[in-house]
């Protein structure tokens, strides 16, 4: 897979893209990573499923799709024509059906990658329980390359003690890449009433609160793994998106920050570029990992 | 066999009709991000703000029941933007006034907005309220509290449509009435207040007129018991309703599904999207 620059959507933040449509142009994205698809539909979690905090946001959507049949069916033939990397991010109760899901989504000519989410926080059984024990998300990445060809991107999970042992899991399984980091864990209370914000009563944190972590993981695992990764958690703006390319980064993703500015990608690019012409940098290769310490 | 057949037909009617209608809403409502200069700010009473915003360019079609998510700037807790309903359109000025019950953090830093300030608005998000198709219908709209700003735009689309609407708001007391004159333009206006200071003393589903007169049409919006209880008293007539909700968003068009909204004909489905305005018919609601 070939990225005309290094800026993509967030899993679950930006739709399948044409909710966007009208705000900027698609085709100048790195690439858009649609909704969280599942083998078989899901409703998903009961409202309240947000919760603004400090600098963040709560969420406990409960990956809400309407499976992968009817992705393939209804959604794909839709956005299969946009210029850019069209990304699937695929999730599952057991091995079994992300294997399925992944052999359904290898057969879609135009998707060339598709992001394993084993870190979800906000699914009862699987999700993030393949992510947070390196046997689980060795076992998983394995079995998925098995059977898909493509590009095999794998989300990590930050509710971890030693993320870059997961990493170098998931490395050993045939990723081509890891992408990180997915929500941390986290609770909001109404004290008021003495209830939970979330029907869920936990969620994930996303936006400008996990970025300082966030950013932190992508340099432990830079020092880890040889294959490329993806950063995100925060990033609000070019000089964010700058900082996880040199500690190490070699594309990033854009997440909450679509929800308060919907045209904030294009903003990032620009300023990516911006940055580079005033560094005197030819190229962008020329950031990855160059954090000076 | 024959039986399933002409379901998977009506089903593919049903979806080439859907398909044909997000067509029309792609095409036609297109949505906007842009920034808005502060033309007015001025607070009704200690709680409300009229917020209008102007543009130098002509708006865009906008529907009545539809919303805008605004940029709160300077506010370090007010991360997300904050959904407002459109309370008019004003097409000599260019302008958009939002009517703002401040309650937060984030309504508040709107309400301190001066005369020239700038607001980045993205616009206009959501669906809208059906308006009859035939101009002989008798409508009630039913407002309650600050949800009698989308009422001010439907009543005047209303009143275009050649259809003279009744309004009955309610209110805790008469300083929470807002923007009575406005209303009487476009029809009569009732109210009731919870302390008997204006109208009749009550909530708005004990008042009068739902006794003495009938009506086709009901369209509501305010705290979630008075729809609940407006939404009760529809059932009971049979008499077509729709209510417009408040639930809580992030990105406001339909990307993130955290405003979801659980339908009897099709499970979850965002508010920001497919609402804000649902026909009483969808909702699971125990009325
Ligand atoms: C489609 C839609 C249209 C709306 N139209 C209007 C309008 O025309 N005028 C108006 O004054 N308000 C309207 N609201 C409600 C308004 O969005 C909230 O009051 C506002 O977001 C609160 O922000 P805050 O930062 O001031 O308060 P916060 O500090 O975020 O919250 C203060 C209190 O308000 C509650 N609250 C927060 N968000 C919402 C919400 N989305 N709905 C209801 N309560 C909320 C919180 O639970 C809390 O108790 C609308 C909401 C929606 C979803
Ligand atoms: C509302 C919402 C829904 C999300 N859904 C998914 C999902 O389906 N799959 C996934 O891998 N990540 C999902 N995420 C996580 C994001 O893709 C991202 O990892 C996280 O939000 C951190 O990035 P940010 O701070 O830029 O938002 C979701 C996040 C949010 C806020
Ligand atoms: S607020 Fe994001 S889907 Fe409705």
């Amino acid at each position: 897979m070939q990225l005309a620059n290094p800026v993509m959507t967030a899993s679950g933040t930006f739709g399948y893209g044409t909710e966007f449509a009208d705000f900027i142009d698609l085709e100048r994205l790195g690439g858009i990573i649609v909704k969280g698809t599942t083998l078989n539909r899901r409703e998903g979690n009961p409202y309240p499923r947000m919760a603004e905090t400090p600098s963040g946001m709560l969420n406990a959507v409960g990956l809400q799709n309407k499976g992968v049949d009817y992705f393939v069916q209804h959604i794909y033939p839709a956005i299969k024509h946009l210029r850019t990397n069209i990304i699937v991010n695929v999730s599952g109760s057991d091995i079994e059906s992300y294997v399925r899901t992944a052999e359904i989504i290898n057969e879609l000519e135009e998707i060339p990658a598709i992001e394993l989410n084993i870190s979800c926080p906000n699914v009862k059984q699987g999700g993030m329980a393949f992510g947070v024990t390196a046997k689980g998300a060795n076992e998983v990445t394995k079995a998925v390359r098995e059977v898909y060809k493509k590009t095999l991107i794998v989300k990590l999970s930050p509710n971890v003690t030693d993320i870059t042992e997961i990493a170098r899991a998931v490395e050993d399984g045939g990723a081509d890449s890891v992408s990180l980091i997915n929500t941390l864990l986290g609770m909001a209370i109404d004290a008021e009433r003495r209830r939970p914000m979330l029907s869920t009563i936990t969620g994930g944190l996303s936006g400008p609160a996990v970025k300082p972590i966030a950013l932190r993981m992508v340099w432990q695992v830079s020092k880890a793994v040889n294959i490329p990764i993806i950063g995100l958690g925060g990033i609000m703006n070019a000089r964010d998106a700058i900082e996880f390319l040199l500690a190490g980064a070699s594309a990033i993703q854009v997440g909450t920050a679509n929800f308060i500015d919907p045209t904030v990608t294009i903003k990032i690019i620009e300023g990516i570029n911006d940055y580079l012409e005033r560094h005197h940098y030819q190229s962008i290769s020329e950031i990855i990992g160059a954090l000076e310490c | 066999m024959c039986k399933n057949s002409i379901k998977r037909k009506s089903k593919q009617v049903l979806n080439a009709y859907l398909c044909a209608q997000e067509f029309i809403y792609l095409f036609i409502m297109r949505k906007y991000i842009q920034d808005f200069r502060v033309t007015d700010c001025t607070r009704l009473h200690a709680n409300y703000v009229l917020l209008k915003l102007a543009q130098d360019t002509p708006l865009p079609k906008i529907l009545p029941g539809q919303f805008a998510e605004i940029r709160v700037e300077n506010s370090p807790a007010t991360l997300l933007r904050r959904p407002i309903s459109i309370n008019y359109v004003d097409r000599e000025r260019n302008e958009l006034w939002f009517l703002i019950q401040l309650v937060g953090e984030g309504t508040r830093h709107l309400g301190d907005a001066k005369k020239g300030d700038i607001i980045n608005v993205v616009y206009p998000l959501g669906n809208g309220f059906t308006l009859p198709s035939d101009n002989s219908k008798n409508v009630i709209l039913i407002g309650g509290g600050v949800g009698t700003a989308p009422m001010l735009y439907l009543g005047e689309q209303l009143k275009l449509k050649g259809i003279t609407p009744t309004f009955l708001l309610g209110a805790r007391s008469a300083k929470d009435l807002l923007q009575l004159e406005d209303f009487a333009r476009y029809g009569k206006v009732y109210t009731t207040t919870e302390d008997g200071s204006h109208g009749e003393k009550g909530y708005v589903t004990q008042h009068s007129i739902l006794s003495t007169q009938s009506f086709d049409m009901i369209y509501t919006c305010g705290p979630k018991p008075m729809m609940m209880a407006v939404a009760k008293y529809a059932k009971a007539k049979n008499i077509e309703c729709e209510v417009s909700l408040e639930n809580h968003m992030a990105c406001g068009v339909g990307a993130c599904l955290c405003c979801v909204e659980n339908l009897k004909d099709e499970g979850n489905v965002c508010v920001c999207k497919e609402g804000p305005v649902f026909n009483i018919k969808r909702l699971l609601w125990q009325i």
